[in-house]
């Protein structure tokens, strides 16, 4: 299987990202609107009309290029919806990327934004295609959940210490979430009100997972050898990999829950494409999908940061708080900033975005080596997974 | 001589305390248990328990099935169908529906014995207003018999009386069971019960004495006493059905289950039915027979409470604020056409090429790849264990919090499942469990979506 870093590096050039939150006030097209503009207009001397393409991420809250296109008033652009479950942000980033690379287009825009409260839930409705009704009703929480007694199984640690590593995740983002001014939950929560929580499914309380949310992020990119003109400070792409899996784990009777290849996989390949061969050293931060507090805690082993069966540890001693060696979801994560599908993946970038270039505030952070940002969709043995590098430094640098 | 081949019943765990019923409706208490179905079985998923398990290992059925309840699952489409298929029968079964009266029992009895090769099923829920007699008096059950030459217990004699009689009645889909006055019901059946008594055993030239065992099968209580009283104590005991209590259409045939089970070859057994009429049946137990295995075993031991609310809730006669979440979508029908074997008949494929086990079904093998090369593989009897398991408070499923359990399959597969019958039941990674026939949820446009659960391994299933 050949996978390649692109051979026209790509840069991000402008963001933004909407306060994530229950928007009872804003409609999908308000909030197409300000992640689009805001973009925009974080470049300066950029014209929405200079962009020549456009990659919407959205899950539910539209279909179609014409769901970005119309409330912005615009004629005569390829626009692209694109899906991949709750990777759905970092899809409509990697596409933009790979059509500014080949030549196609100079500028272009992937925006990713979600319109979830209006459907009066606090969980996420999955689109579904009719069927016989046999696939089998999980809550994402109780899919998820499968994960802690088959991490304890594996490994030989008891379930009460995965338990309390989890406990430390959602105390750690929900930290980190109270100094983010965009993030959906902004209060710093102690870890005996964290590990009191009644259950919602198996050992997951309503503290062990994301929160679903209203929200838009948008992003501006061109090539790496025109950012210059553009701000002098890009955030350069390293990395852009995509891994779906065959979908079969969940009736593979040699499949362990506590097994998310398709993050792993979808990791090795950003690492082979950045140069990356010891990524707990050299990746500087991380943004990660924490839509559930034991996916983070997996996750921390799947790339490559803790060794196996040790994530638990390393997670319990600090090593991914935001004071530690290697901090991850600085800005809250999912459970704490929100989980606005179409927007999250472009939200992970945001946070790169902000701390790059030294403006992440109360949260900054050094970023000495690379950023990474890993989305993913689906549920344990039925992954779509995501992974995004980024520095400051260009490509070859 | 045509008869019953073989036999069963089905009696769902659940257990409802008749006193909890007086105590929550600071009403006389009653004694003893009746039998509940779960919040996932209906009269359709019960009469599938009791023809696989009457049908058991012998799988090749030649002839029709009928159907009897009092409380079908649908009308217009037909339940016999659901049964026919998720029973194991054939294609070429006829499948018919004895539905609506509580004597389509009897009915549905001797249309398989005029038939000569055929499957009997009935079964029941039993439920009525909070308070009546019929609630807790009532008992949720099934029955199944193949009917075929080679009889353990064979037909000798046969009578049918029937008489129109407003004894009860109640309206389709209604819960109130309306019945006339007590001693009105008793002075029409008790005769109409001893007639055809009389004339069935003038038939067969026996005298009530020569007969082993007896079951009089009536929802009218007084008669059903007047009637035993003709026999002797032991003649009339059926054992541990005894204190069931009334099973509706299913009753005569939960009787003849216990009745044939007490009894040895050469014996008689009589079974009458007497409700909109009578009818007597009187059967002769062959040398082939052979007791045991009939699902009365730990009948009244293996058994776990159900609260009165959750059976008023489970019967839908407390409705309870549902959880904040999306509707139910319901399964369509041209899908559940399409993968019919495996959602009706849990008929999962073998992989030619790698061996594994495909659930559900696929074209390529999901680990060999190989395309096109499956065959069709029944999963019923294949033995299963809990590979892993959560608590769902999030769960569609009527009771909260759902059980969910990844299961594998011994020689390959898995396939995750709602767990059955698993309400405040401890269930443990490597328990062994077994698929059951029952109802995922009733969607908004009505559409009941029947699937293939696990519940834990009981005594009974070895």
């Amino acid at each position: 299987m050949a996978t390649h870093a692109l051979k026209n590096p790509v840069a991000i050039v402008g963001m933004a990202c909407t306060k994530f939150g229950e928007h009872w006030s804003l409609s999908v097209d308000d909030i197409l609107i300000e992640a689009t503009h805001g973009a925009v207009d974080s470049v300066p001397g950029l014209e929405l009309q200079q962009v020549d393409a456009f990659w919407l991420g959205a899950m539910t809250s539209g279909v179609s290029g014409l769901t970005l296109s119309r409330p912005l008033g615009m004629r005569h652009k390829p626009v692209t919806r694109v899906e991949n479950m709750c990777a759905t942000g970092s899809e409509a980033f990697r596409n933009a990327c790979y059509a500014v690379s080949s030549g196609a287009y100079d500028v272009v825009m992937a925006v990713g934004g979600e319109k979830l409260k209006d459907a009066g839930y606090s969980g996420l409705e999955m689109p579904s295609v009719p069927n016989d009704g046999t696939p089998p009703v999980l809550s994402a929480p109780a899919m998820y959940s499968m994960i802690v007694p088959a991490y304890a199984r594996r490994y030989g640690v008891s379930e009460a210490q995965v338990k309390e590593a989890m406990t430390h995740i959602a105390w750690k983002n929900h930290a980190n979430g109270a100094l983010n001014p965009r993030a959906q939950f902004r209060k710093a929560t102690p870890k005996e009100t964290i590990a009191s929580a009644p259950a919602l499914a198996g050992d997951l309380s309503i503290f062990d997972c994301s929160g679903v949310a209203d929200g838009g992020a948008a992003a501006v990119i061109v090539r790496a050898e025109d950012a210059l003109k553009y701000t002098d400070r890009p955030l350069y792409v390293h990395a852009l990999a995509l891994d779906a899996g065959s979908g079969t784990g969940r009736n593979d009777s040699d499949y362990d829950y506590s097994d998310l290849a398709e993050s792993r996989v979808s990791a090795e390949i950003a690492y082979a494409q950045a140069g990356i061969t010891d990524p707990a050293t050299e990746v500087s931060l991380a943004e990660v999908h924490d839509c559930f507090t034991p996916t983070e805690l997996v996750l921390m082993e799947e790339l490559g940061f803790s060794q196996r069966g040790q994530a638990w540890r390393d997670v319990l001693d600090g090593r991914y708080d935001r004071l530690g060696s290697l901090p991850v979801n600085i800005d809250g994560g999912l459970k704490s900033f929100g989980h606005p599908i179409g927007a999250s993946g472009l939200r992970m970038l945001f946070e790169m975005w902000l701390q790059f270039r030294g403006e992440a505030g109360d949260r900054q952070v050094p970023t000495p080596g690379f950023g990474l940002v890993q989305n993913q969709g689906g549920s344990p043995g039925d992954l779509v997974s995501a992974v995004t590098i980024v520095s400051s430094r260009p490509p070859g640098a | 001589m045509v008869g019953i081949e073989s036999y069963a019943v089905y009696v769902p765990t659940g257990r409802l305390d008749r006193a909890a019923i007086g105590k929550t409706l600071k009403a006389p208490r009653r004694r003893g248990v009746r039998p509940v179905a779960s919040y996932d079985e209906d009269s359709t998923t019960l009469a599938v328990a009791a023809v696989r398990r009457a049908i058991g290992a012998d799988g090749d059925i030649d002839g029709s099935l009928w159907f009897a309840t009092s409380s079908p699952a649908y009308l217009e489409k037909s339940n016999a169908a659901t049964v026919a298929v998720a029973g194991g029968l054939p294609e070429t079964c006829a499948a018919y529906d004895v539905g609506g009266a509580l004597r389509g029992g009897a009915g549905a009895l001797r249309a398989g014995l005029a038939e000569g090769n055929a499957v009997v099923a009935a079964a029941d829920l039993r439920y009525a207003l909070p308070g009546s007699a019929d609630e807790s008096e009532g008992a949720d059950a099934a029955a199944g018999f193949v009917v075929g030459p080679r009889a353990v217990a064979e037909l000798v004699a046969s009578v049918s009386i029937t008489r129109e009689l407003l004894e009860r009645w109640r309206e389709p889909g209604e819960a109130r069971i309306r019945t006339w006055e007590d001693r009105f019901g008793a002075e029409e059946y008790v005769p109409l019960g001893q007639r055809a008594l009389d004339e069935v055993l003038d038939r067969c030239g026996v005298a009530p004495e020569d007969l082993r065992k007896v079951v009089i099968s009536t929802p009218h209580s007084r008669t059903r006493a007047a009637l035993k009283k003709k026999f002797s104590a032991g003649q009339a005991d059926l054992g541990v059905v005894s204190d069931l209590g009334y099973a509706g259409a299913a009753d005569l045939g939960v009787g003849l289950v216990a009745a044939f089970d007490a009894a040895a070859p050469g014996d008689l057994v009589l079974a009458m039915s007497v409700v909109d009429g009578a009818d007597a049946f009187v059967f002769r137990m062959t040398e082939r027979h052979r007791p045991g295995k009939s699902g009365l075993e730990n009948l009244d031991t293996s058994t776990v409470e159900v609260s009165y609310a959750d059976f008023l809730t489970w019967r839908g006669l407390l409705p309870r604020e549902p959880a904040r979440r999306p509707d139910m979508k319901p399964p369509v029908p041209p899908a559940s056409r399409r993968t019919g074997e495996w959602k009706f008949g849990f008929v999962a494929s073998r992989c030619r090429e790698c061996d594994y086990r495909n659930l559900p079904p696929r074209r390529i093998c999901l680990r060999c790849n190989s395309r096109d090369a499956s065959v069709p593989e029944p999963m019923i009897g294949v033995p299963a264990h809990v590979a892993t398991l959560t608590d769902d408070w999030l769960s569609e499923s009527v009771q909260l919090p759902a059980k969910v359990a990844a299961v594998d399959f011994e020689g390959g597969g898995r396939f995750e499942f709602e767990l059955a019958d698993a309400v405040d039941q401890a269930v443990n990674i490597g328990d062994p469990v077994e698929p059951t026939f029952r109802v995922a949820g009733v969607a908004g446009n009505k559409v009941r979506n029947y699937i293939w659960k696990v519940r834990p391994h009981r005594e009974e299933d070895c």
